[in-house]
């Protein structure tokens, strides 16, 4: 007898669903040995993520709220990764992003939401679409690794901002912390009946929408799809691959840039140093986890919210904040495997 | 036929190979003695490269034993295959693109020792290729190589590996006739030295001149073994396709006016040297010209010029009277030129990608399948059912990937695509390559239908069979120029083969 793996000929829909589930629950049972193992109390641990999480009003609205960033963030990233442009730069262009809408509401406080926000809206996407040219005409015109240009314009990106605040953006009537002065009302996004979700998440599903209607629907995103699959193929199509990766690497900026403007304008209503936290690297997470499915990119960064937020209330019951992360690591591994199963059996092969 | 024959060399007993709901190997028994070419005969389709990848490591069997000069064994991966003296040339060729030829024999090599000595690799590269007569630069990069010269690295390799038991999936597919009497010569030479040769073909020449014994499989199962004195070509034929074999029809073709020229045309290869130099060729309206040639004589390299997917120095092409010199793909296309490329599912096809999405391919534009900006789903589906109808592809589901299909599905449906524009131009690079007769005979039926409708077809081609069934002329190439050109009325096998060689190039300077 011996095992062997096959590649499945067909997956029934239910187990298509059931799977990341089934997962997850599989992912939570490892994690309870893990947590016995660290001398905790794996139930208490886990009362301690739901409450934390799921369970008000409050702490509902709370992971949502964190979960905002990771959309829009992998919205732009899977975006990129389906022409197999490895725009690892979202961090930066959410920065950037983040810059040029505090800068709309900051030097122009008088005018009115309906133009400000519109303005930091089209200023944020501008700004993030930019900064990813900057690695993707190399890229296009002399075949430059993105994967390491957009990763260090990210510190640029940070550093910038962080130049701005400890200097000439600096609140002068801020007791001296490295803070922007607070945006006017005008330049906050507008929230939801008394919590701190904005319709930042409006836009995240819109994001979703139109990237899913693009992709799936347009003859733009044929092309997309073509040229991720098969370079070859889509030059032989006549696909113009060129304009393509400028115009893909520009828009997922975009998106990225997006983020970084609802961060500022929907929960930081201020630049300060830190506009994420690494949110635009948990994205690419997401974005590969979903496998590049907008739809799904909304769920996953849900899910990533929960373990984020969790880590929280995890720290808050006395528990060390790194049981969350390895809680973490435990369900991304158990997904991706999982997934394997999706496409893979295992079978009992009897020998002659 | 010689002394050493009659001992057990291979023994494949019972095999069974299953793909998902696929029968690729259904019982099938193999026995192969020592100092015998044997040949395994059989449609596309047929589970003969199943039942050589299970032989060679590559698939572990369902069912079934293999035995190497009596012994039983079990093959994890080709590596413990090659360690039992089991060597085989792949159809696809298994080469790393970036490395040099040297580099790639060192893959797999078992060789004591940390140290890399890859001059001395390239030494015996060299030594061995002119003892087998399959010269090959040992430090040129796998990506510089023509179709032909990657073959030879193969068949190197393996030698190089020691194999005792040879196995060549279609070997003289991308010869010239001369390269391919020499193969044969190789082989017979490495029988009589007591190795096993096992030849996969469906070329019934080939089997009937190299071969002592053939097994044939249909279907994936053993349909008969025979001595070669005791077989005849034709109940060979019938055997392997299990019917007539259906025969092209060629009348006599009515050209019109010049549809594709191309004058004193220069492209440079990828390495950048001269490739394509001078090229003059004019092909009229209901008319097909075959390019003959061995790969790597800059075949590919002037269908992707003509294309504009590379660029030319010099010269220029015109379509119906239209320059297209240069332009982008999608500008030639609308110039009504449409290519047929030599990689499959490569360039042609997008093997992840659904039926529906690769029958769009070059069509994916047409205002009939969606407004400006979407697509319009229902009329995608209308269209392909119409064009999968039309051209008879055996599919079930529109959103099922190509991957799925079989090589002559794959090149119906890439066809059925390309020619539903009914293109001015047709250039058709080794349009049945890899295909088995049947459907190499629908092709064949389906581009003749297409001179009869009144396109101008460019055939690039190495089979000469091939060429000499469908052109209306014949042109050769060698070293990127044009060697004569004749009616095919004129034409020989010989003559034409001698051409591929080159030989009639000091008597015609250009």
């Amino acid at each position: 007898m011996r095992l062997r793996v096959v590649r499945r000929t067909s997956v029934s829909r239910s187990l298509m669903y059931l799977a990341p589930v089934a997962s997850i629950l599989f992912a939570l049972g490892i994690g309870a040995l893990l947590i016995l193992v660290t001398g905790n109390d794996p139930i208490l641990v886990y009362r301690a993520i739901f409450l934390g999480t799921l369970s008000s009003r409050y702490n509902l609205t709370e992971t949502v709220v964190k979960a905002i960033p990771l959309m829009i963030a992998g919205l732009a990233v899977s975006l990129s990764f389906r022409m197999k442009l490895w725009n690892i730069g979202a961090e930066g262009q959410m920065y950037m992003g983040a810059f040029a809408a505090s800068g709309l509401a900051l030097f122009f406080p008088g005018l009115p939401k309906v133009v400000m926000l519109p303005g930091m809206f089209c200023l944020g996407f501008l700004a993030g679409g930019l900064w990813s040219l900057l690695a993707a005409l190399p890229k296009a015109y002399l075949n430059i690794n993105e994967v390491i240009t957009t990763l260090m314009l990210n510190n640029v990106a940070v550093l910038w901002v962080g130049y701005l605040v400890y200097g000439p953006w600096r609140d002068p009537r801020g007791m001296n912390f490295p803070l922007s002065a607070r945006f006017v009302d005008a330049g906050q996004l507008p929230t939801f009946g008394g919590t701190r979700v904005h319709t930042g998440l409006v836009v995240a599903v819109l994001v979703a929408a139109i990237l899913a209607f693009t992709l799936w629907r347009t003859r733009w995103g044929y092309e997309i799809r073509v040229i991720g699959e098969s370079a070859n193929a889509a030059h032989y199509a006549g696909m113009d691959v060129l304009r393509n990766t400028l115009l893909v690497m520009f828009i997922s900026g975009g998106i990225a840039g997006l983020a970084g403007m609802a961060e500022v304008s929907g929960v930081i209503h201020r630049l300060q140093p830190e506009v994420s936290q690494g949110y635009g690297y948990t994205a690419i997470v997401i974005a590969c986890l979903a496998r590049l499915n907008p739809w799904a990119v909304l769920m996953t960064s849900l899910l990533f919210a929960v373990l984020l937020v969790g880590g929280y209330s995890v720290q808050a019951a006395g528990v060390s904040a790194s049981v969350a992360g390895m809680l973490q690591g435990v369900i991304l591994f158990s997904v991706q495997v999982s997934d394997f199963f999706l496409t893979h059996e295992i079978r009992l092969m009897r020998r002659a | 036929m010689n002394s050493s024959t009659g001992a057990s060399m291979v023994s494949m007993q019972g095999i069974c190979k299953t793909f998902g709901t696929v029968v690729a190997n259904d019982h099938v028994c193999l026995e192969v003695k020592c100092g015998e070419v044997h040949a395994l005969l059989g449609e596309n389709g047929a589970g003969k490269t199943t039942l050589m990848k299970v032989l060679s490591g590559d698939y572990q069997p369902d069912q079934g034993e293999i035995r190497v000069e009596g012994r039983l064994v079990t093959f994890g991966s080709p590596r413990d295959a090659s360690r039992a003296g089991i060597g085989m040339v792949h159809q696809h060729f298994r080469l790393v693109d970036v490395f040099t030829v040297a580099q790639n024999m060192v893959i797999g090599l078992d060789r004591p020792g940390l140290r890399l000595d890859l001059r001395k690799v390239e030494e015996e590269v060299s030594e061995l290729g002119s003892r087998y007569r399959l010269k090959v630069d040992p430090r040129g990069f796998v990506w510089q190589l023509s179709v032909g010269e990657r073959q030879r690295v193969e068949i190197l390799r393996v030698l190089m590996r020691g194999a005792r038991i040879l196995v060549l999936d279609e070997p003289t597919a991308v010869l010239t006739p001369q390269e391919a009497q020499e193969l044969q010569e190789i082989l017979r030479d490495l029988a009589l030295g007591g190795s096993s040769v096992i030849l996969i073909t469906h070329k019934m020449k080939e089997v009937m001149e190299v071969a002592d014994r053939i097994t044939v499989l249909r279907q994936g199962k053993n349909v008969a073994t025979v001595r070669k004195k005791d077989a005849d070509a034709r109940q060979l034929a019938q055997l392997m396709v299990g019917k007539e074999v259906p025969s092209v029809a060629q009348d006599r073709a009515k050209p019109g006016q010049a549809q594709l020229s191309v004058r004193q045309l220069n492209v440079l290869s990828d390495t950048g040297s001269p490739i394509v130099r001078d090229l003059s060729l004019e092909i009229r309206q209901g008319e097909i010209v075959g390019l003959a040639g061995v790969s790597g004589n800059g075949q590919r390299e002037l269908a992707e010029c003509i294309y504009g997917l590379r660029p030319s120095v010099s010269g220029e092409v015109r379509v119906s009277g239209h320059p297209i010199t240069n332009l982008k793909p999608a500008q030639v296309i609308g110039s009504g030129l449409r290519l047929i490329p030599e990689d499959r599912l490569g360039t042609g096809l997008i093997p992840a990608m659904s039926v529906q999405e690769n029958l769009i391919l070059t069509a994916y534009l047409d205002p009939s399948l969606g407004n400006r900006v979407a697509l319009d789903a229902h009329a995608i589906r209308e269209y392909c059912w119409r064009l999968i109808n039309a051209f008879s592809v055996n599919v079930v589901d529109l959103n099922a990937p190509v991957w799925k299909l079989s090589g002559g599905n794959l090149q119906r449906l890439m066809l059925a695509r390309e020619v539903s524009a009914t293109p001015k131009v047709l250039v058709a690079v080794h349009p049945t390559r890899g295909l088995d007769l049947q459907s190499a005979a629908w092709i064949h039926q389906l581009l003749i239908d297409q001179r009869n409708g009144g396109a101008a077809i460019l055939l690039i081609s190495e089979d000469l069979d091939e060429i000499l069934a469908l052109s209306d002329r014949v042109a050769v190439i060698y070293a990127g120029q044009l060697l004569g050109e004749v009616d095919r009325k004129d034409a020989t096998i010989g003559e034409i083969a001698l051409l591929m060689a080159g030989s009639h190039l000091q008597e015609r300077p250009r």
